[in-house]
């Protein structure tokens, strides 16, 4: 089971939450400091993009993010329940980041790439899933043995 | 944290002293500021993120959307950090290549290339 797992309502406000909560269980299962922001950084992402396909699919479920730490690995679950008609797939290159930009800020497409090609960017392990019940996007990051726990 | 946000002027140019958390939930508040200062005809911007503790793709959407309303006006928006984990951001999505960023708000507000 996950180390610790967190529902909440799909409202942008609470994707904070989530950011800290991560970072937090992320830390004490020895995930490097440095890599902290990264960690707050692909998970708020997750999030974001999970509020946003719930909010436009007027899914009213919660969005998921289960955080489990392994023996070697931290690793993060978001989970959305939006149904997605194809495996999306993510490129990282001029190519998407020209097609993003190109997007007015309004659109939520635009942000959808560009939440995905930062996570891209940011995470060496991750994976994104979709089929017609939702999403999920897995991280996960090596973690260093705690030397001393309190 | 929340977003702080203030403007003032300096020659042509209004700078945007933004601070704390730019996320899906505070970005909106950014965009209506940006949106707020083109309406009034101010085309050349300065984005100051020196006190931004947190960027993520929804305030790079809006920092695009600005830029690109500016452009339409053929004004300009300029960005000032030299913190590497937001800077670290704008690589990651190619963004560099569209902003220019400068290291202080006078080498911004100089600047006219």
């Amino acid at each position: 089971m996950a180390t610790v797992e967190l529902l909440f309502s799909a409202l942008p406000e609470h994707v904070r939450t989530a950011r800290l909560v991560a970072a937090a269980v992320a830390r004490r299962a020895g995930v490097d400091e440095a890599v902290l922001d990264e960690v707050r950084l692909a998970v708020g992402e997750a999030c974001s993009r999970a509020v946003g396909l719930h909010r436009n699919g007027g899914i009213t479920s919660p969005v998921r993010v289960r955080l489990t730490e392994d023996e070697k690995k931290f690793s993060i679950e978001v989970g959305d329940d939006a149904p997605h008609p194809v495996v999306t797939e993510v490129v990282v290159g001029g190519t998407t980041v020209t097609s993003a930009a190109e997007h007015d800020d309004a659109g939520a497409e635009g942000e959808d790439d560009m939440g995905l090609a930062v996570i891209s960017g940011l995470v060496d392990d991750v994976e994104v899933s979709a089929d017609e019940n939702g999403g999920v996007i897995r991280m996960s990051w090596p973690t260093t043995p705690a030397a001393v726990l309190p | 944290m929340d977003l702080s946000l203030s403007t003032r002027t300096v020659g042509d140019r209004t700078v945007v002293e933004v601070g704390g958390e730019i996320d899906v939930y505070t970005a909106p508040k950014l965009r209506e500021q940006l949106v707020e200062l083109v309406n009034d005809g101010s085309y050349h911007l300065v984005v100051d993120m020196e006190r931004v503790d947190f960027l993520d793709s929804t305030g790079l959407g809006v920092l695009v959307g600005g830029l690109k309303r500016v452009r339409a006006h053929e004004g300009s928006l300029r960005l000032v950090c030299n913190q590497e984990r937001i800077l670290k951001i704008f690589r990651i999505t190619g963004l560099t290549k569209v902003f220019p960023i400068h290291t202080s708000v006078d080498d911004a507000v100089q600047a006219t290339d």
